[in-house]
């Protein structure tokens, strides 16, 4: 085979490697509803400079329990707890919850007050990935505190419809 | 009126700190589904609950369309004086439900 030969075939191999490029990113795209179907690590950075401002967030006092593995995408447990005195002097004022993967990055936003006795909240979320869960507290002194949890979905919510 | 479950310990002493349990029935519809037809089903979800003592608010929630159907919520409070909790849910398409629930504080 000629040299020529040779790189005519590279062309056409690029050319096949080209086309089926195209073809399954279009039937991917033919897939996907809307163009910003899912949230991204810098929607959920994003989101939490939002709620922050260039205060600093520190780790700590806030305990975010979710289960490691979850087989159901459609319902996850998650229980926030801050360690806090909930006194009129001291107490948590907010809580958010973030996730880094579903089509936005908000979960809930929680607002408490001293009457709450003890900063603690349990909910069911929807996770349609396995995914990144950060909890932000908002202290009556303008602080904030934070705790993240990895969380493994098997099953993603809004795959299935159930009409 | 969608149906609500609410579990309020009927009775607590005073200073005590009492959790509060509700749950309600409603679709939360993302808003990012899609339907038989491929076309997308409109968000329907409650955007926020409300939980008042006597009038003064205690907790409150924003959701967003990543709480799941049926949002449940536990929250906690100071048992102060004897009366009414009033829980209210808001949302899309003009969903609004309103519980009462009393509790003796002696």
């Amino acid at each position: 085979m000629t040299s020529s030969g040779a790189s005519a075939n590279a062309g056409r191999r690029d050319f096949v490697f080209r086309a089926i490029h195209i073809v399954a990113g279009a039937g991917f795209a033919s897939l996907v509803p809307t163009t910003a179907a899912r949230a991204t690590p810098d929607m959920l950075r994003e989101a939490i400079d939002k709620l922050v401002g260039s205060a600093p967030v520190r780790a700590g006092r806030v305990k975010l329990d979710i289960p490691p593995l979850v087989e159901n995408g459609n319902t996850v447990p998650m229980t926030v707890s801050v360690e806090s005195p909930m006194t009129e002097a001291d107490h948590v004022t907010e809580i958010h919850i973030f996730n880094e993967k579903n089509p936005q990055p908000y979960v809930l936003a929680a607002y408490f007050g001293p009457r709450a006795g003890k900063a603690a909240f349990a909910t069911r979320a929807k996770l349609s990935d396995t995914q990144k869960i950060v909890a932000i507290a908002r202290m009556n002194d303008g602080s904030f505190w934070s705790d993240s949890a990895d969380v493994i979905v098997t099953i993603a919510a809004c795959v299935e419809i159930n009409e | 009126m969608a149906r609500a479950l609410i579990n309020v310990p009927p009775r607590a002493r005073k200073g005590d700190i009492i959790e509060i349990k509700t749950l309600i029935s409603h679709p939360m519809e993302s808003g990012y589904r899609a339907g038989y037809n491929g076309s997308i089903i409109p968000r329907d979800i409650i955007r926020l609950f409300v939980c008042e003592y006597n009038g003064v608010e205690i907790f409150r929630a924003e959701f967003s369309p990543a709480i799941a159907a049926n949002p449940f919520m536990s929250f906690h409070t100071i048992a102060t004086e004897s009366g009414a909790f009033t829980f209210r849910w808001t949302g899309d398409n003009d969903f609004a439900a309103v519980e009462t629930t009393s509790i003796v504080v002696e």
